[in-house]
């Protein structure tokens, strides 16, 4: 694939004996919107948290842009500028406030002038709807209010790829939607983006790619997730979905 | 109701004489805390650290430290280092190093309890965004980290403070001391003086302590 923004070959992850990710490959193309689903413990979340160097690997290698993406790698700093990523939650820097959190890295990481970047903070809570709370604590803010502070502090950085890592699983059903609808927003303009989610729905609406992740391998893989959803090619995945119906 | 003997307070110079005692406590204090607070916060973080051997040795040095009473290791420290290493340690430097010695594990348990307590996706978060080692540390843990250690450390500083009339029983004369010589000397003009004075120097103590706690609760607001 010529042009592949992300490249992970071989990448496999252990903890001890226990092995985590076992001889993952895959790459994701600009533009391209990556889901990735399964069961609980299958490795999903760790899979995005190599992408980053998180966590060290026992194997293979991640390549943003050709380069590796290396956990003592000298240049992680920079390439995590490159990558940018959302977190279950709890995430935000409780002693800061909406606005010191998005401005603490482009102004100490990227020293990017304040004002500017100031001005590019506000345009973009404005854009996910929390224009009017740049000055509140994070403990002052909804679940769903802090997901999106947390998505809006990854994107000022302009990362060439988006990682979100079960950012709903730990929301009020009602706060779920709001959350969502900021990222199918990114997705419609042309973010690059790697997600695991356990919403279904979500999943289907966003995705132009769908990997099944089960024991730390890529099950199934489908460019069509609507397909997928009705007719999954594995048994696996057959039954995995089946356990959201009832 | 009987005289209170507070009287006596305003003879001749006993009341700047009473002053002059607290400030030889204060001054212990001052000097011990600064000192505790110094050498805690790098025994706290060195606690946290990779070093197995560095974790058993301070887990050793703060049991000893809770389970040694103050009194005996000041006179460990006054009575019986001076005579077998024969240095000329005098009461106040002494007291200083054994509050400091208890101070320095005490602060450094509680560094440790509050760096531990800031959950792991704070350091993730960090630097996922980029930062360094040092920044995460700079703008993101320490900051969080002192915000919970204000409340702990005031407690442990008011201790402190109070412990040091424990430099009585090395010779030292500080306020409480001070206090009874006052009422010693006036033992058969004012009978009744123990109570104002005990009562004064309680006051005194309150003065001191009341307003460390005070910031502390400010910190505290304006952090939460």
């Amino acid at each position: 694939m010529e042009n592949a923004l992300l490249e992970i070959k071989g990448l496999k992850k252990a903890y001890g004996e226990h092995v985590v990710l076992d001889g993952i490959d895959l790459s994701v193309n600009k533009g391209e919107v990556v889901v990735v689903i399964g069961p609980s413990g299958c490795g999903k979340s760790t899979l995005l948290r190599c992408v980053n160097a998180l966590e060290d690997i026992q194997g293979g290698e991640v390549l943003l842009d050709g380069e590796p993406v290396r956990r003592d790698g000298k240049d992680i700093s920079r390439m995590r500028q490159k990558i940018g990523m959302v977190f279950q939650s709890y995430d935000l820097f409780p002693h800061k406030t909406v606005l010191e959190n998005i401005l603490l890295a482009p102004t100490k990481v990227q020293k990017r002038p304040r004002a500017e970047a100031e001005k590019e903070a506000l345009a973009l809570l404005d854009r996910v709807g929390l224009a009017g709370r740049k000055d509140d604590y994070p403990r002052q803010l909804s679940g769903g209010q802090k997901q999106r502070v947390a998505i809006v502090r990854a994107l000022i950085m302009h990362p060439e790829i988006l990682l979100l890592d079960e950012i709903t699983a730990a929301l009020d059903p009602e706060m779920v939607h709001e959350v969502l609808q900021v990222v199918l927003g990114l997705a419609k303009s042309g973010s690059t983006m790697l997600i695991v989610t356990h919403e279904m729905a979500f999943a289907r609406a966003i995705a132009d790619r769908i990997l099944f992740l089960e024991g730390g391998r890529i099950v199934e893989e489908s460019r069509e997730p609507k397909a997928f959803f009705e007719r999954p090619a594995t048994d696996r995945a057959r039954q995995f979905l089946r356990t959201f119906e009832y | 109701m009987q005289s209170l003997g507070l009287d006596v307070l305003f003879k001749g110079k006993n009341l700047i004489r009473l002053l002059g005692g607290l400030w030889v406590a204060v001054r212990i204090s001052l000097f011990s805390v600064t000192i505790s607070i110094a050498l805690g916060l790098v025994l706290g973080v060195l606690a946290t650290g990779r070093s197995r051997a560095f974790k058993a040795v301070f887990r050793v040095y703060l049991e000893i430290v809770r389970i040694m009473p103050q009194m005996v290791l000041l006179f460990v420290v006054y009575f019986g280092t001076t005579r077998v290493f024969g240095w000329d340690l005098s009461a106040e430097v002494s007291a200083v190093i054994v509050f400091s010695f208890w101070g320095a594990a005490e602060m450094g348990d509680l560094v440790r309890g509050a760096l531990v307590s800031i959950p792991r996706i704070q350091y993730e978060s960090a630097e996922a965004l980029g930062l360094s080692d040092g920044q995460v540390y700079r703008y993101v843990i320490l900051p969080q980290t002192v915000r919970r250690l204000i409340p702990l450390s005031i407690n442990l500083i008011t201790r402190m403070i109070k412990t040091t009339n424990l430099v009585i029983m090395i010779g030292m004369v500080e306020v409480l001391k001070v206090a009874q010589q006052i009422i010693e000397a006036n033992r058969r003009s004012s009978p009744n003086a123990a109570f104002g004075l005990f009562a004064v120097v309680l006051l005194l103590y309150f003065a001191i302590c009341w307003p460390i706690s005070r910031l502390a609760g400010y910190l505290e607001k304006r952090w939460a």
